[in-house]
């Protein structure tokens, strides 16, 4: 255990040497821009960056696939064709060009309008290009469908045996899942039907959460952190919820039976309004959640580089440490609270209410 | 403000992968695992309901065999106990019938004894008669053998007869 401790300060020390001759070759650190960069999308995955043993700052970059529409046409390009070439990339009879993560349409050369308040002028192309986010979801579908199709593979296979290997690790979550999120929240004889969207919806979150918090390569994008992710997996609680409601969710949401006349005319617009907070809560949970764990663990790690000391790295390493494991949880938690609030809404939206 | 802005394309995205997701998975893993667990609860609860109501049997079979040990215990203490009384009375009834005949053969060979003790009696009676005769012939014949003799005893019984 000594020894772990000692090596663990050792390589630190490296780090923090190497970031130092770093910072004094760059001069001040922008952490505010380091951190939006790790916590936005972008459209190549960053692998490493070194320096050789000649001295060369080596980039290694993951080009991915460029899909645009522009002009009722889909175009395809390699985004490493926008990053490392400096002129813009033809469309047709018009030019595009990468700024800031964002597509613009420009002229041959290239320009960039701006106008009076500093917007730029130019126009977007529709962008739908398989950027970091895109790719690490891709990856976490791979993920997730080959653990469970070989699960129910195995599941067919051995039937009632008991589960072996990973499928003992999942089943136990698979059973909370079912029992604890979907036959607690929502009435007897309509909680099975929502356990299939319920477990994929759990699943879902949690990989990506998980391969979020991975420090390096295939994974620290922050996809469950992005709002547009969040939302889009909102929507389909919302459909989920109101698509199966009953007949008594959309009376007492309109009609507020029970309640005298004023009452109502305050009630039916909250209830109402209530119908989209609800998901819109569950958008802005997990984001903000995740996202601010990455900005966390990222802005503890830049201090060292912002002190510029290495005798702050085992502070910040300790307590990015506890971050991590804290994001462990969170990434976990934020999965079951998704799955659960999502499951609540379910289960108010489907039982008949008494008043 | 970047941050809260939605794009498009990962919405796009998101949307696709999780409906792919979703019709995947709903269609070719949850079923089977979901059918596995439910099969697998429900053996398992069917199991414990077999193993109580086996234990249930078990112990009505035990408590009925019990009980019919029980009745078998007391027959065989009725059949030991009706045993020994039938015993007791065979052997009652046999020393009874055994002393009845006894005194009946006893009664009888008193009889026969006194029969023929009587017999033997009047045998001997008949003999000592007949030998008191022989004897007394052959003394009369010793004593009257002289004259002499003849005349003494022939005094003898005249005298007598005088005294009278």
């Amino acid at each position: 255990m000594k020894r772990f401790v000692l090596i663990f300060f050792l390589l630190l020390s490296g780090f923090a040497v190497q970031a130092e001759e770093q910072s004094s070759g760059e001069g001040e650190v922008d952490a505010f821009g380091l951190i939006m960069e790790h916590i936005s999308d972008a459209h190549q995955w960053h692998v490493i960056d070194y320096t050789n043993s000649r001295g060369i700052h080596v980039h290694i970059n993951m080009p991915l696939p460029v899909i645009l529409w522009y002009n009722n046409s889909l175009w395809f390009f390699s985004s490493g064709h926008f990053y490392h070439e400096q002129g813009p990339q033809q469309l047709g009879n018009d030019y595009v060009v990468l700024h800031d993560e964002h597509f613009y349409i420009t002229d041959a050369s290239g320009t960039i309008h701006t106008d009076s308040s500093g917007n730029i002028a130019n126009v977007s192309p529709m962008d739908f290009s398989i950027t970091k986010n895109v790719a690490s979801m891709l990856l976490s579908m791979a993920l997730l469908l080959m653990l469970f199709l070989s699960a129910g593979k195995a599941y067919a296979r051995r039937g009632i045996a008991p589960p072996r290997g990973i499928n003992a690790v999942l089943e136990p979550l698979i059973l909370f899942v079912r029992d604890d999120i979907a036959r607690s929240q929502i009435s007897k004889d309509k909680a099975d039907k929502f356990v299939p969207f319920l477990l994929t919806l759990f699943f879902f979150i949690w990989i990506n959460n998980l391969l979020g918090i991975i420090p390096f390569f295939p994974g620290g994008s922050n996809l469950s952190g992005n709002i547009s992710f969040t939302a889009t997996l909102a929507v389909f609680a919302f459909l989920a919820i109101n698509v199966f409601a009953v007949k008594d969710y959309w009376k007492h949401i309109f009609l507020a039976p029970g309640m005298p006349f004023p009452i109502k005319l305050l009630l039916v617009p909250l209830e109402l309004i209530g119908i989209f907070t609800k998901p819109f809560a569950l958008m802005i949970r997990l984001f903000a959640n995740i996202t601010a764990g990455h900005i966390i663990i990222l802005s503890l790690i830049s201090i060292i580089f912002i002190i510029k000391s290495i005798y702050i790295a085992p502070v910040s390493i300790l307590l990015s440490l506890v971050m991590f494991m804290l994001e462990l949880l969170v990434a976990v938690l934020q999965a079951y609270i998704f799955t659960l609030l999502t499951a609540l809404f379910i289960g108010l939206s489907t039982t008949k209410t008494e008043h | 403000m970047e941050l809260l802005t939605p794009s498009p394309g990962l919405i796009f995205w998101t949307t696709l992968t999780f409906v792919i997701l979703l019709v995947v998975l709903r269609k070719y893993a949850w079923p089977s695992v979901l059918r596995a667990l439910k099969v697998r609860e429900e053996t398992i609860s069917f199991a414990l309901e077999d193993a109580k109501h086996a234990k249930e049997e078990v112990e009505m079979m035990e408590q009925k065999r019990r009980k019919i040990t029980e009745e078998a215990r007391k027959e065989r203490d009725l059949i030991l106990k009706e045993a020994r009384q039938m015993k007791s009375e065979i052997v009652e009834e046999a020393q009874k019938a055994a002393r009845e005949e006894t005194g009946r053969m006893v009664e009888k060979a008193s009889r026969d004894i006194e029969k023929q003790r009587k017999d033997a009696m009047l045998e001997i009676r008949e003999t000592i008669g007949r030998l008191s005769v022989e004897i007394a012939e052959k003394i009369l014949k010793e004593e009257l053998s002289g004259d002499e003799k003849q005349k003494k005893v022939i005094n003898k019984y005249l005298n007598e007869m005088n005294l009278n």
